[in-house]
């Protein structure tokens, strides 16, 4: 008995340092949601957590009801959902005709060294994307500008035109995105037992037959997993891609204000940290709300690709 | 079957040829704009100024990197802060996530269930952006130091996750118990047992984490002020907000007033983006073999 509560006791002393670290930015954070409710101050007389937050004044839901008196905040929700929905869509089609065409590549080595280069982006930071993208867009020095001005065109000043950023936008998410997504379809395929294969062929079934009837089938767990995570994440965007890589231009706003960055310059440009909490809150709901839809959407199809 | 040395049931040769096109297009799409950077950072500013960036410049300089080595104090203080951070933070994330994995392992853990849950309830829901902000700055007084960039991002339950299935999938239980018949106490098991068996899952965890230090600019744009102690990613981030930083402010990366005209400012930037690629490129072959295996681990069983 003595040794049981020693054994319990060393093994809580193991998880005491993550748990006190979950405890403290994770847990007491989800506390700090009241904030939504509050006109949050900073105490002059004593600053400090506790006493902002004791000395901020309750608004009820006027956080909220601001938010959505402006124009703005139902063009960032709609950008948000729009590339979500569409990137969604394009990435699953590109990453699962990828890892389809690589599966059937027959120079294995060859394979691997397309895999290595496809992979890549996934590893640089938006950041390091955002130096690629201005090599190509610079106002005066980048290669597209360049050309234009070289060809006797129209020179466009790309950071200052928000109609042409859906499009570079997209292409940034495919260039980083994809190549992950392809390897992990990539892992899936390559588990399937290759005598299926054989069976088919014997059976007369066309290489295109063999793709549709037996890799797509099994690779539906997969990208029934990957779905319900995107759909989860769909007023969720990546704030790197829409801060750093438009430089955070303010006139490209209409096509790159996301959720996400409007959180983050609320909170930081205006100090609004109620309006901005409020924000994250309804992000949260609508992304918790939408990854229950969707597991459950996947469940009424197929019972085995549900996530919980 | 018209050539003997295809093996059966491939695509025909046309077809392949095709999908060689497709990959090789994609791929060189992948890394063009790294190797567009590089050709930038070695070109000299005559050719920029004259012709823009080219991935053909009319000369080559060295101008960029000789003036990171000769002047750039605050440029090297950078590059020191996110190889510091990324060692510290690893090591420091491999040990919290070791511990509480290995514990969630353990069936014969009293409080297994409830610490699991402790964990991966932050997957699902969170404070947001602006509590946690408030809660370390305020609060936990995280600001202007490495622990500001460290803590932060010290826990992720998904590197939980990888650790705990890498466990789950290599280390038999009755090992464990075996050990604890013979009189090994749980973190001696833990060290000298667990540890050197679960070493692929440990380097897993370790480079997504090193990756994850490594380009982290956004915990430093929130919690770090004095440019002591900017990452090269943070610092890469200032200078695009500030569009011509590097002329205009050179106190901050050390310069003289005489060098400011001679400024490869464009090359320069370009430079330092060669430099935050360069480690991650070194350390590639390892995150291809290890990360794979990790992300599809992470992304099946969570």
């Amino acid at each position: 008995m003595k040794g049981k509560t020693k054994k319990t006791l060393l093994l809580l002393s193991m998880v005491l340092p993550g748990a006190i670290w979950f405890f403290l930015l994770r847990y007491i954070p989800m506390a700090g949601i009241v904030l939504a409710f509050k006109e949050y101050k900073v105490y002059t007389k004593n600053p400090g957590f506790w006493n902002n937050l004791l000395h901020s004044k309750w608004v009820g839901l006027k956080n909220f009801e601001f938010m959505f008196s402006t124009k703005d905040s139902w063009v960032y929700v709609r950008n948000t959902l729009l590339y979500n929905i569409f990137w969604i869509v394009l990435g699953l089609v590109l990453a699962v005709a990828l890892a389809v065409i690589l599966n059937e590549i027959t120079q294995k080595r060859v394979a691997k060294v397309y895999q290595t280069f496809m992979f890549f982006p996934y590893f640089l930071s938006w950041v390091v994307a955002s130096y690629f993208v201005l090599a190509f867009l610079d106002p005066t020095r980048g290669l597209l500008t360049h050309w234009q001005a070289a060809g006797g065109g129209e020179v466009i000043n790309w950071y200052h035109e928000p109609k042409y950023w859906p499009v570079i936008l997209t292409i940034c998410n495919i260039w980083k995105t994809t190549g992950y997504s392809c390897v992990l379809y990539l892992a899936a395929i390559t588990g399937i037992d290759g005598t299926q294969y054989e069976a088919a062929a014997i059976d007369g079934a066309t290489k295109w037959q063999q793709i549709r009837y037996v890799t797509l089938p099994h690779l539906r767990t997969m990208i029934a997993i990957l779905f319900i995570m995107n759909v989860g994440n769909i007023v969720k965007a990546d704030f790197g891609l829409f801060y750093s890589v438009p430089m955070n231009s303010g006139s490209l706003f209409s096509t790159t204000g996301v959720i996400d960055t409007y959180v983050y310059r609320t909170m930081t440009a205006t100090n609004n940290i109620g309006m901005s909490t409020a924000a994250g809150l309804l992000q949260q709901l609508v992304g918790f709300v939408c990854i229950m839809a969707a597991n459950k959407i996947v469940t009424k199809i197929d019972e085995d690709s549900a996530l919980f | 079957m018209k050539n003997k040395k295809r093996r059966i049931n491939t695509v025909s040769r046309p077809a392949e040829a095709v999908m060689h096109l497709i990959l090789a297009a994609f791929c060189l799409a992948c890394i063009l704009p790294f190797v567009f950077v590089v050709i930038i950072s070695f070109s000299s500013q005559d050719s920029i100024r004259e012709m823009g960036f080219s991935f053909t410049p009319k000369s080559w300089a060295l101008d960029a990197y000789t003036y990171v080595v000769k002047l750039g104090q605050k440029l090297w203080i950078s590059y020191f802060n996110s190889f510091f951070i990324t060692i510290v933070g690893t090591l420091c994330t491999l040990l919290v996530t070791g511990l509480y994995a290995y514990a969630l392992y353990r069936k014969d853990f009293k409080f297994r269930r409830f610490f699991t849950f402790f964990c991966f309830f932050t997957m699902i829901f969170g404070g947001g952006l602006a509590p946690t902000y408030v809660i370390c700055k305020q609060f936990l007084g995280l600001s202007d130091s490495y622990a500001a960039v460290i803590i932060p991002m010290l826990l992720n339950p998904f590197n939980i996750i990888v650790m705990r299935t890498f466990f789950q999938s290599s280390i038999p239980g009755d090992l464990i118990d075996a050990a604890a018949i013979d009189g090994s106490g749980e973190y001696h098991t833990l060290f000298r047992i667990v540890v050197p068996i679960a070493k692929p899952g440990i380097a897993t965890v370790g480079l997504l984490s090193a990756l994850a230090y490594w380009n982290e600019w956004f915990i430093p744009m929130l919690y770090i002020r004095d440019s002591k102690y900017y990452p090269l990613q943070y610092l890469l981030q200032e200078m695009q907000s500030k569009v011509d930083f590097l002329s205009r402010n050179s106190s901050v990366i050390g310069a003289e007033a005489a060098v400011r005209a001679s400024l490869p400012s464009d090359t320069l930037r370009m430079a330092l983006v060669v430099l935050i690629v360069i480690p991650i490129a070194f350390a590639y072959p390892f995150f291809q073999r290890y990360i794979i295996s990790g992300l599809t681990i992470g992304s099946v069983k969570g």
